[in-house]
């Protein structure tokens, strides 16, 4: 079967120490290697100011990683996050079916909008100076949420 | 007799009373829904109009309109979005306030 596509995103205190964080990613990296999965990609967000105090922190230092692998090696990669002390938060969640769906919808609106403009007798592409421009005076504001009481 | 009188006359400016209640809660009711075909735009939702197929967690900017100060998700009745993308916003929502992107709460 195919991998799977998951993202880990992990947040740590602000104060931790580079060498920490280097280990900690050695040791992702050891359980993601031993069963059979890779590291697509590996994101530092650095500090950021947290929604919400997670245990007298204000501030985290947000790592994300996106992982192709199987849902064992997600398990227990979770398993073993949520025992570190280290680890403040932490969250796995698969992505590839939802990439998938897009890329479609995508492609549709693509294909489909091309088909009508050829149905037209107009080029596929739209060329340059067509269409509404864009600063509309109109709609310059986002007013969506006019006339609402709550 | 003056008594009887005030009695009578007491009685009358009530019941004109009452009557003019009604009379201004029916051209309230009234005026209040030309009103609204007057004002109400269109709701339209966002992420039809601006063809956004991805609602991510990450992107705190997109889903920021969504979560007034309170912190509780903006219903579809006043957002005006479209009942897939709502669905779809609402992961979005619940998935950024687990990684604290988003507050549960606010007061």
């Amino acid at each position: 079967m195919a991998d799977r596509q998951y993202e880990l995103i992990y947040i740590l205190p602000p104060d931790t120490a580079e060498q920490q964080v280097t280990e900690l990613h050695g040791q992702v990296e050891a359980v993601v290697s031993r069963m059979h999965g890779q590291i697509a990609n590996t994101e530092n967000w650095g500090r950021k100011r947290l929604a919400y105090e997670i245990g007298h922190n204000k501030e985290g230092f947000y790592v994300l990683q996106v992982i192709n692998g199987s849902g064992e090696l997600m398990k227990e990669l979770d398993r073993r996050l949520k025992v570190m002390d280290l680890v403040i938060r932490h969250m796995v969640v698969r992505v590839d079916a939802e990439k998938k769906v897009v890329e479609r919808t995508q492609t549709k609106r693509r294909t489909e909008s091309e088909r009508r403009r050829v149905k037209r007798g107009l080029p596929p592409q739209r060329q340059p100076g067509e269409g509404r421009p864009a600063g509309d005076p109109d709609d310059g504001e986002d007013d969506r949420f006019d006339g609402v009481e709550v | 007799m003056p008594f009887g009188q005030g009695r009578s006359g007491g009685g009358g400016g009530g019941g004109g009373r009452g009557g003019g209640r009604g009379g201004d809660k029916k051209t309230g009711d009234k005026e209040k829904g030309q009103r609204r075909t007057l004002f109400r735009r269109r709701k339209v939702c966002k992420f039809c109009a601006d063809k956004i197929d991805d609602i991510n967690y990450k992107d705190v900017k997109l889903i920021g309109p969504f979560v007034p100060e309170r912190g509780k998700i903006l219903p579809r009745r006043i957002s005006g979005t479209c009942a897939k993308h709502q669905r779809k916003l609402q992961t979005a929502i619940k998935r950024a306030r687990q990684i604290a992107l988003i507050p549960y709460v606010t007061d």
